[in-house]
């Protein structure tokens, strides 16, 4: 074999290497979402959606506590993260270039990255411990604090997007900078905000290590904030280690209930990105 | 006058916003420190090193928690890295272009999936599998410490494996962006000169080879702090071993496994402390990252030109 064949050769071997890699990356993902297709459409029923858990024991029952719990949950954590979030992200984007944005861009990528259980140990000391008691506003709260790194950047990269013409000009009509943000600069960059949100609250809504030391769990009917709530995630965390198989059949539905939910979050995120894409082209 | 005022107004008020970011930082730190500190005046350095957990005779060692997590992750690195690095070879190298966008949405899609849902499916789907294969493996083999013990499937290499599942998306987008942001000059001068495609892309990898390894590094940062699914197939209990047989835990494992159960102060505060030692090493794991991949990006606008490797040259010259 000749030097130059020896090369192309590698070449080739090395090329196909990496369409293996892309192969047995896409292999998990596919068994994934299969079994939870196939195991958890099977154990759907008209009871999971409005059954509360059965005792120990008895069969049936449903997830439906759970499902409203997760929509609380995630309700609170938007309700804290979202203004947090957003007006930090219009400070970082009016004043991209000044020390102290540099560093609160610093400690937003450092949030991201710090564990989602750590964030439930933070939630815990700061809410469950002074009354004493597990709560969905802590279970709230921890879900919060990981949506608000997310919400920042979005917030920020997006509101970057609005072309420089817009805000100058609306300066130079003699608006002062809150109403320039307010009135011209943010509503324009708003579909993009919500955007950012909805990825945000696909991200945390299969959240499982924070809740279980903040929102606990719950077997009961309950909306109290004060209360211990029930989620899906920590149902199907509950269900999945438990030695039941009705319980492992009702996993799988709450596991597919979980996929369907996130999918159809971020594909309606991604839709939505497209079309702003779309829309700002000059 | 009246507008400077009201602009003052609008940094300060934003600002204060944006300073609560900063605060939930430090306040984590703070609060992971405060509730820790009955275990970190009883136990000292000999908690790090400690191999005894005995919550009834309040005894508590983290060196097999510390020890699980940094085995898992590594393992888990060892598996990713040459998978994540190849899907990011073919999509911003190989790939034909339609091809780009729905591979590059897919392999996000694994990162997207919670991770309960990998645990669900890891104690359903994936440790019957991995018993099995621990069944098949030739005896000489299992002579080896990497292979002793009971074939339980729970363990190490299950725990290994989900985890490498689950960082594939993470290195494989940073190290995509990466590869698209090396200058096409550098590809085109190794044409030039005669390369084969693969060549080539040593060449783009050699540009990048930085922020790959921040690439690199963020899936790691991930391993390290990941929970619910590395619970629920590793197997839980506190050990040191080589073995990918043994069933071992992780610093996440037991503080979501046992935080519930801790009764006495002490039992949560050893716990927590397990739990500042997590955000510590993954504050600087992130921080090493995003300096790797933020001095890369830096170095390379997406321009044609004079490669700036020749500029540097000439300045030494």
């Amino acid at each position: 074999m000749t030097y130059a064949v020896r090369r192309r050769t590698i070449s080739k071997v090395a090329e196909s290497l990496c369409a293996v890699a892309v192969v047995l990356a896409l292999l998990p993902l596919v068994l994934i979402l299969g079994y939870v297709i196939a195991h958890g459409l099977t154990a759907l029923n008209w009871a999971f959606f409005t059954q509360t858990p059965k005792p120990v024991g008895e069969t049936g029952g449903g997830m439906a506590n759970a499902i409203v719990g997760t929509l609380v949950l995630i309700g609170l954590a938007a309700l804290f993260a979202v203004p947090v979030g957003c007006i930090c992200g219009i400070h970082l984007a009016e004043y991209p270039t000044s020390r102290f944005s540099a560093l609160v861009r610093f400690a937003a990528d450092v949030l991201n990255g710090v564990p989602s259980i750590v964030i439930g140990i933070f939630a815990y000391g700061i809410v469950v411990l002074p009354v004493k008691r597990f709560s969905a506003l802590a279970g709230g709260v921890a879900l919060g604090l990981l949506m608000i790194p997310i919400v920042v950047r979005t917030t920020e990269e997006l509101l970057r997007l609005v072309p420089p013409g817009l805000r100058e000009g609306a300066l130079a009509l003699g608006a002062t900078r809150t109403r320039a943000v307010f009135t011209v600069i943010v509503p324009s960059a708003l579909p993009g905000i919500m955007t950012g949100v909805l990825v945000a609250t696909a991200r945390v809504a299969g959240e499982t290590a924070p809740l279980l030391f903040t929102s606990f769990n719950n077997h009961f009917w309950s909306t109290s904030l004060m209360q211990p709530i029930a989620s899906l995630t920590v149902q199907v965390f509950t269900y999945a280690i438990s030695p039941y198989e009705d319980w492992h059949r009702q996993a799988w539905a709450g596991a597919f209930l979980l996929v369907m939910i996130i999918l159809a979050l971020s594909i309606v995120a991604r839709l939505a990105i497209r079309g702003l894409e779309r829309m700002n082209r000059p | 006058m009246q507008r400077s005022a009201d602009d003052r107004l609008f940094r300060l008020m934003t600002g204060a916003f944006a300073a609560l970011v900063l605060v939930i930082v430090i306040g984590i730190g703070y609060e992971l420190w405060a509730q820790s500190v009955l275990s970190i005046q009883k136990f000292g350095w000999s908690f790090w090193t400690g191999r005894t957990w005995d919550p009834v005779a309040g005894d508590f060692g983290a060196l097999p928690f510390i020890w699980g997590t940094i085995y898992s992750s590594l393992l888990a690195l060892i598996l990713s890295t040459p998978i994540a690095l190849g899907i990011a070879i073919f999509i911003s190298e190989l790939s034909p272009r339609s091809l780009r966008q729905p591979l590059g949405y897919l392999t996000e899609l694994l990162a997207a999936i919670p991770s309960i849902v990998y645990g669900l499916w890891g104690i359903f789907v994936l440790v019957p599998i991995v018993r099995k294969a621990e069944i098949l493996l030739p005896d000489p083999l299992r002579k080896l410490p990497l292979f002793s013990g009971a074939p339980l499937g729970v363990g190490m290499g299950a725990a290994g494996l989900i985890l490498a599942i689950m960082v594939v998306p993470y290195t494989s987008s940073v190290a995509r962006e990466i590869l698209k942001n090396v200058p096409v000059a550098q590809r085109e001068a190794a044409y030039a000169l005669g390369s084969t495609r693969w060549e080539a892309i040593k060449v783009a990898i050699g540009y990048g080879k930085t922020g790959i390894i921040g690439a690199i590094m963020l899936g790691l940062g991930r391993a390290l702090g990941e929970t619910m699914a590395v619970t629920m197939v590793i197997g839980n209990a506190p050990q040191v071993s080589l073995s990918l047989y043994a069933p071992q835990y992780t610093m996440a494992a037991v503080i979501a496994n046992e935080f519930t159960e801790a009764a006495e102060e002490l039992y949560l505060h050893a716990l927590i402390e397990i739990g500042l030692l997590l955000f510590v090493i993954t504050i600087v794991v992130n921080i090493l990252s995003r300096l790797l991949i933020w001095s890369t990006r830096r170095r390379a606008p997406n321009v044609v030109a004079v490669p700036p490797v020749v500029e540097e040259e000439e300045a030494a010259a």
